[in-house]
């Protein structure tokens, strides 16, 4: 009893000391389920990775440190050629997607006000909303149709799908940095004889391009790890690196799976981080 | 120096009647800003000219149109009504980047991925000039305001006093033919604010441009200005200099925003050809000039300086009776509030003179004379 009674005091005492925000972490028992959640989240990742170190075929037995997996992987040229083709259709969605999504931010923060503009946001924003399933359905039909009367069977439906989902993810971060920017900077290159032609590639497009960067990265994220949209819309022959994983799984687990997966994880982590630094420049 | 407006300096100079050239012309103004809820009047059928080389203040409190006005000039907004010309030729509808005039911004506006060299630099480029003319004006625009040996520093790097200046020296390089100073001292502190109002009125001597000065601060206007303008509410309630507007305002407006006043019912009594008789108490009758409106018969309100009035010791020759109710010695003068026998207050700064004893303690009865040559009927 007197602990909590000396806890809540504390509180109290924090709160009255003038702690801006009301702190969560004096509460009994905060640690404790902070470090239980963190372990939960990462335990899976961390043993994906110390087994794609493994020796040994089996994936739940330690047999000694090797890089031979990663070897395998890395020689399987069905992998390298997955691999490849998933390189291909994530910089092709991640650069037509950033583009559009340019355009959108600049649509939606460098006019006045009027009438629909929520509706506009939502508009944009709404494949995050609809289950991925859904989208992927819908694209299956959609382009099985377009198949019919055309007759083309490329790899330019998976890259206008991926194009698809990646515009919001694209957006969010173009249109944040917009709407940081100081108008009154546009506002005083076309007070200094700068036509908007000229004001846009001078003053906006310098200044919103980390943004651009930062869409652009999640964007290539996003699509690199897609697996229901790409599952559904692919043709034959048109796997990607997620989805010919999945596809390894259904045969039977090896380690090979374990490097291929941490190397994704490596290259997220990377782009992410990256993300995070263009964005806070 | 800036070889910028040598036509207009020297044609000043040589000619007095093209000296009163008109630089900017406001004809009966009006901007309304509509959304989809509300309408606003930022500015009410205004008219206003502007002299070249003047150094013209736009004084109101905010919301008053001042800066809606200096948006007008500029070029960012464009009025629902009403021109504006610039050297006689109609620029209504101009957009500003034709506009041959500059601003200088409340938050100075300078672009942060460029240093101070690529900012200043950057109108000239636009316009257009030779790379040994852009070149050749920075040099001398940096040298203008003292910012040298800072030109290849990014703007995030240097003072608040010094991006100031490069704002200043931005909006000067392409030497427009007008330069609008939209509240830009405002976010200097009290030291670097007077070095800067010194520092303008330098460059407009120095350059000759015509500077429009927007600020809410009735000092700076009345230590700055060639010529003011006192607005409110969307309307110019007087034109004229710091002076005219000081001891003579015309509106209870202008009387209360720039200085302190005494304001004074009284009766008109009588009136002749350009003056009336005001009756101001029951002793005293002051003559003033008045326009047509004021009528005999109407109530009218005076204004008085502060500095205007002296305190006598209470005779019946006095204009006024009344007693201290309150004194506070300043050195160079006293203020004293003084309870009149109608229970109005009224404010004396009464100039202490070589070694003249403080005379008048509170509860004293005293006369208060007024200067009447300086006293002035307001329509309100």
């Amino acid at each position: 009893m007197s602990v909590l009674r000396n806890a809540r005091k504390l509180i109290v005492a924090r709160a009255i000391a003038g702690n801006r925000h009301f702190a969560v972490r004096y509460l009994p028992g905060f640690s404790t389920i902070a470090v239980l959640c963190f372990v939960l989240l990462y335990a899976p990742i961390v043993a994906l990775v110390i087994y794609s170190f493994n020796s040994g075929t089996n994936i739940a037995l330690w047999e000694g440190f090797s890089l031979h997996w990663y070897t395998v992987a890395w020689e399987n040229e069905l992998v390298q050629e997955v691999t490849f083709r998933s390189l291909i259709v994530a910089s092709m969605a991640a650069v037509t997607s950033t583009m559009l999504a340019t355009m959108a931010a600049l649509g939606t923060t460098r006019t006045g006000d009027y009438r629909g503009r929520m509706l506009i946001y939502a508009t944009i924003n709404q494949p995050l909303m609809v289950p991925e399933i859904v989208t992927g359905v819908a694209l299956l039909i959609f382009f099985a149709i377009v198949k019919a009367f055309t007759g083309y069977h490329g790899l330019a439906y998976l890259i206008a799908a991926h194009t698809a989902f990646c515009i919001p993810f694209a957006y969010l971060p173009i249109r944040a940095r917009l709407e940081g920017m100081d108008s009154s900077l546009e506002t005083a290159a076309q007070d200094l004889y700068a036509t908007p032609v000229k004001t846009f590639w001078r003053i906006t497009l310098p200044l919103m391009w980390p943004g651009i960067l930062a869409g652009f990265m999640l964007a290539f994220v996003i699509s690199l790890d897609d697996v229901v949209i790409t599952e559904l819309v692919k043709s034959a022959g048109q796997d990607t690196l997620p989805t010919y994983m999945l596809g390894q799984l259904r045969r039977g687990i090896t380690p090979e799976v374990n490097a291929i997966s941490s190397a994704l994880l490596g290259i997220s982590i990377l782009l992410v981080s990256l993300f995070f630094v263009l964005r806070n420049r | 120096m800036l070889s910028v407006s040598n036509v207009y300096q020297s044609c000043k100079l040589s000619d007095p009647v093209c000296s009163r050239q008109i630089a900017v012309e406001i004809q009966c103004a009006t901007k309304v800003f509509e959304s989809r809820t509300s309408s606003v009047t930022a500015l009410d059928n205004v008219s206003l000219e502007i002299q070249q080389n003047e150094f013209f203040t736009l004084l109101g409190p905010s919301g008053c149109g001042k800066t809606t006005l200096l948006r007008l000039i500029a070029g960012f907004e464009h009025p629902s009504d009403g021109q504006i010309r610039l050297y006689g030729e109609d620029i209504t509808f101009w957009p500003p980047y034709q506009r041959p005039v500059n601003t200088v911004f409340q938050n100075y506006a300078l672009f942060p991925h460029m240093t101070v060299r690529q900012n200043i630099s950057f109108g000239l480029e636009m316009l257009k000039r030779s790379k040994a003319e852009i070149s050749k004006t920075v040099a001398e625009v940096l040298n203008l305001v003292r910012m040298e040996e800072l030109a290849e520093r990014r703007v995030s790097d240097i003072s608040g006093g010094q991006q100031q200046r490069v704002a200043l020296a931005r909006a000067l390089a392409p030497q427009p033919k007008v330069l609008l100073l939209d509240e830009s001292l405002s976010a200097l502190d009290y030291k670097l604010r007077q070095d800067m109002q010194i520092e303008l009125k330098r460059l407009q001597h120095e350059t000759g441009i015509t500077f429009v000065f927007v600020t809410h601060d009735q000092e700076e206007a009345l230590t700055m200005s060639d010529r003011m303008a006192v607005m409110n509410v969307g309307k110019i309630l007087q034109v004229g200099t710091p002076g005219e507007i000081y001891n003579f305002p015309k509106q209870r407006f202008v009387a209360e925003f720039i200085g302190d006043s005494n304001f004074l019912e009284g009766y008109v009594v009588a009136r002749s050809s350009s003056r009336a008789k005001v009756e101001l108490s029951p002793t005293y009758c002051a003559d003033l000039p008045a326009d047509d409106a004021v009528q005999p018969g109407t109530r009218v309100s005076v204004a008085v300086r502060p500095e205007q009035a002296t305190l006598t010791s209470a005779t019946t020759a006095a204009a006024l009776q009344g007693r201290v109710s309150n004194m506070v010695y300043f050195g160079t003068h006293t203020h004293y509030v003084i309870k009149l026998e109608n229970g109005d207050l009224f404010t004396v700064h009464q100039q202490n003179l070589s070694g003249h004893e403080i005379e008048y303690e509170p509860g004293h009865a005293v006369g208060v004379t007024l200067n009447q040559s300086t006293m002035q009927i307001l329509k309100d």
